[in-house]
């Protein structure tokens, strides 16, 4: 809100011109901004904050599995443990990752907005969002909950005796701002497009963002009453999940996975959305098939809401409902599908670099397919039962979650690094970090679908020694994954202060956002943009490389 | 009294009669009907408020397209929760939960 | 017509602007309707699961409570309709009347609840209470959620009577042609009323004729 310079000497144009980064240094500035791109700058900084905590619980949960017996963590520090590593992962970092830091930054500046529709609900938001995070790390200061991220009754009800209310409260107050969030887009992509960006013309970035806000609105709400019943049933022992009152446990699986399917979505939709800027641009081509993305991403948006009960299916749900569920999951997966092939096809005789960004893209595709298939595995009503709770489930979604979407949200740091910073970061040791990770992941995580397979239970750190060795090459892929995401961390905050200055399009991309600075003025644009060109239009016979030192 | 406030004050009081009905109609011995009578009343004065009162009849498609989604959406989450609930007797091991 | 005329620097122009603003309150109400969903699916899933008992129940609420309290938030409703209604069509002082007229009905929707929270007491029906004695455990669960739902949903009572207070008191709002802060206090009071009439046969019409 405050003017971009108080300087009276400048010409209007040069203060228009002036980067955001330089509208204002106070901390004031910076805590009670409704610039877009400076509430992204917030978030990314929280959630890599509440990051650390649940990558720090991972460090734990691998350290312990290290041997059969329990002899780091108690039982009770064991279930604490994973506890805290879902619910922060799900809730504080991987929700608001990618939507909250690139989607705040760049959904204005591809559409050619010069904020989005409600700035200070947006910064709300955020405020929203670092309380519900404090109450998290009372949480964490207070020892926990041993639950698990999915809560579910009557152990959350009526014998847990951790910090129950406080967590629950926590993840209570985050849905806000993820709703806010939700409505935030939907509004500012409705109403703020620059004259000539047609719906057919928007970066598939933001159809993803767009149908992700629909989940947002329409699904965070579950959680919320979802997460009130819970409380009040523990703290009045109301009855609704209690079978001696004439209460359903199974009510709240209802209830809880209503919500909690349509988030795995929230987590990977955004990661998509991603890796259609990525692929193009890294192979200097048009989209394969724009409409089929575009349409596919509002369809996993909706049939996300149709699947829930395929969490369960063992869990005394009736077999006509599980068999519905089964089929509907199957179908689930074909959008997804749908949009790998569109990838695949778009990289196909494209003039491909392989950056730091298109490699992590790469890394999704491939590691998203794995992901996907063993999905598709789960849906199978037969298999899963076999399959249900052992690490063969904890592999797919990390598969997803961390091969996907994790990976997404770092070639998406990387690819808008420029443009955020207005700074080039080292592209070889980008490239090395991307490739550390890929493998790294790999070895963490594959050895997990052969342990589930094969028995191993989850949530369980004391197990039979014949899955130990599995065991122990899992934690060496944590360690390489470790040092895969701390790269960035050093070499992304070298670049700040002595990263070469990054011109308006390093990439030589196509999008509104790459025709204005890096990083850009406080308003995005000097002019009006008009959009005249189809997305994507990429000449192949005169690619323009990035300009690297 | 314009035709603008004229037609709210309609639409009111064709809601206190939709109240009057469903009660009365609670009174009736419809055995099974009951809550489809009860729920079905509920839904008219629903779609009138909606309709008058929240002016989609004003609206664009647009608009009252996300108005139905949002109930498409409840509608989901009680058909598919119900496909559970309906059919637990089916099988003799579920019968008793 | 006096009202702001001059856009936010995001919107192109200000007709732009006030058509996000009435967006971005429906799409919040969509969000609302989800909250609310899962209130209901409670009472869906205890009916299905005993049916009898959720009838036998029923029919020891308070129906006059609950019918006088309809009739109350339907014409209230209606008044904050009329209140943006008049506001449109440039009269203010008959836009603040009718606001406060539908504020007011809803205050005495919260004394009539809270009365029949009190009779409730009284009867021995609150849950927690010293005195409080159920014919089964089903009626002990039943009163819980009615407990649960009702106070939900005046939470949002409360809520909505604050923003059509807050469009009632601001004059700007009352002389803006285009009403947008008292239509959106008045979608909102709109939503509370829709979940009202959900909620009023789920809790009250259940129960076998009297």
């Amino acid at each position: 809100m405050t003017a971009a310079a108080i300087d009276t000497e400048r010409e209007p144009e040069d203060i228009e011109r002036t980067s955001y980064l330089r509208a204002g240094y106070s901390l004031r500035s910076w805590l009670l901004t409704t610039d877009h791109k400076r509430i992204a700058i917030l978030y990314l900084i929280s959630i890599t904050f509440f990051f650390a905590i649940a990558a720090v619980a991972a460090a734990l949960i691998r350290l312990e599995l290290v041997t059969p017996e329990g002899d780091l963590l108690s039982h009770e520090g064991y279930n604490r443990a994973f506890s805290i590593h879902g619910i922060m992962m799900v809730w504080f970092f991987l929700i608001p990752s990618i939507p909250n830091t690139i989607g705040n930054f760049m959904i204005p500046l591809m559409i050619g907005a010069r904020d989005l529709a409600f700035p200070r609900l947006n910064l709300l938001s955020w405020y929203i969002f670092m309380v519900a995070g404090l109450f998290a790390l009372f949480v964490v200061l207070a020892g926990g909950v041993d639950t698990g991220w999915t809560f579910y009754t009557p152990l959350t009800t009526m014998y847990a005796n951790g910090a129950v209310v406080a967590t629950v409260l926590a993840v209570f107050i985050s849905g806000f701002s993820t709703i806010l969030t939700g409505l935030n887009f939907i509004v500012t992509i409705h109403k703020l497009r620059a004259p000539g960006m047609t719906w057919s013309r928007l970066p598939l970035f933001i159809w993803s963002h767009y149908a992700v806000s629909i989940i947002f609105v329409l699904a965070t709400p579950v959680l919320a009453i979802t997460l009130l019943l819970l409380a009040a049933e523990r703290i009045f022992g109301i009855g609704v999940f209690d079978p001696s009152l004439g209460g359903d446990p199974l009510l709240f699986q209802h209830l809880f996975w209503f919500y909690s399917h349509p988030a795995v979505y929230i987590m990977v939709l955004p990661a998509m959305g991603v890796v259609s800027e990525l692929v193009t641009s890294g192979a200097h081509k048009k989209i394969f098939g724009y409409w089929f993305v575009a349409y596919a991403s509002i369809a996993i948006a909706v049939i996300a809401f149709l699947v829930w009960g395929h969490h369960m299916f063992v869990a005394g749900q009736s077999v006509l409902a599980s068999t519905v569920f089964s089929f509907l999951s199957i179908a689930v997966a074909v959008p997804s599908a749908i949009k790998v092939y569109n990838w695949t096809a778009t990289l196909y005789k494209g003039d491909i670099a392989l950056d730091a960004p298109l490699l992590y893209a790469m890394g999704f595709i491939g590691l998203f397919v794995v992901g996907g298939l063993t999905g598709l595995m789960l849906a199978m009503l037969a298999i899963d039962v076999h399959v249900h709770d052992t690490y063969f489930v904890v592999a797919h979604f990390h598969y997803i979650m961390v091969g996907g979407s994790v990976a997404a949200f770092f070639g998406a740091l990387h690819y808008w690094w420029p443009k955020m910073t207005g700074r080039l970061y080292n592209e070889v040791l980008g490239r090395i970090a991307a490739l550390l990770m890929i493998i790294g992941f790999n070895l963490t995580f594959f050895p997990q679908f052969l342990l589930g397979y094969e028995g191993m239970p989850r949530r369980y750190h004391v197990y039979p020694p014949e899955f130990q060795v599995l065991h122990i090459f899992s934690t060496a892929g944590a360690g390489m994954l470790g040092v895969a995401y701390l790269m960035p961390m050093f070499y992304l905050l070298w670049s700040l202060r002595f990263g070469k200055r990054a011109p308006a399009n390093p990439w030589g991309a196509t999008g509104l956002e790459w025709t204005t600075s890096s990083p850009p003025p406080k308003h995005n644009f000097t002019e009006q943009p008009v959009v005249i060109r189809e997305p994507y239009d990429y000449h192949l016979a005169h690619p323009r490389s990035r300009e690297n030192g | 009294m314009s035709a603008g406030v004229k037609r709210l004050l309609v639409v009111g009081l064709g809601l206190q009669v939709l109240l009057a009905a469903t009660v009365a109609a609670s009174f009736l011995p419809l055995g099974p009907f009951k809550p489809w009578v009860g729920y079905g009343i509920a839904v008219a004065k629903a779609v009138l408020v909606l309709w008058f009162f929240m002016e989609m009849r004003k609206e664009g498609g647009l608009v009252r397209l996300a108005t139905v989604a949002a109930f498409a959406w409840l509608a989901i989450m009680f058909a598919l929760t119900a496909s559970d609930y309906l059919s637990r007797s089916w099988i003799a091991a579920y019968a008793d939960v | 017509m006096a009202e702001q005329s001059r856009a936010e620097i995001q919107f192109h122009n200000i007709d732009r602007q006030r058509e996000a603003d009435r967006l971005g309150m429906l799409v919040f109400l969509a969000s609302e309707i989800m909250l609310f969903g899962g209130v209901f699916l409670a009472a869906f899933s205890l009916r299905m699961l005993s049916p009898d008992e959720y009838v036998s129940a029923s029919s020891h609420m308070k129906l006059w409570h609950g019918t006088a309290n309809t009739a109350i938030l339907l014409a209230s409703s209606m008044l904050a309709a009329l209140a943006v209604e008049m506001a449109s069509s440039s009269n203010p002082k008959w836009a603040g009347r009718c606001l406060w007229s539908a504020v007011g009905l809803g205050i005495v929707f919260l004394g009539v609840k809270a009365h029949e929270y009190y009779l409730d007491y009284l009867d021995g029906k609150l849950p927690g209470a010293a005195n409080a004695h159920f014919s089964s455990e089903f009626e002990q669960l039943f009163s819980n959620f009615y407990f649960t739902a009702t106070g939900l949903h005046a939470l949002h009572v409360t809520g909505g009577l604050a923003l059509l207070s807050t469009a009632a008191l601001r004059r700007s709002a009352r002389h803006d042609c285009h009403a947008i802060l008292i239509g959106n206090a008045a979608l909102y009071w709109h939503l509370v009323d829709i979940v009202w009439i959900f909620l009023y046969p789920t809790i009250y019409l259940a129960g076998a004729s009297a």
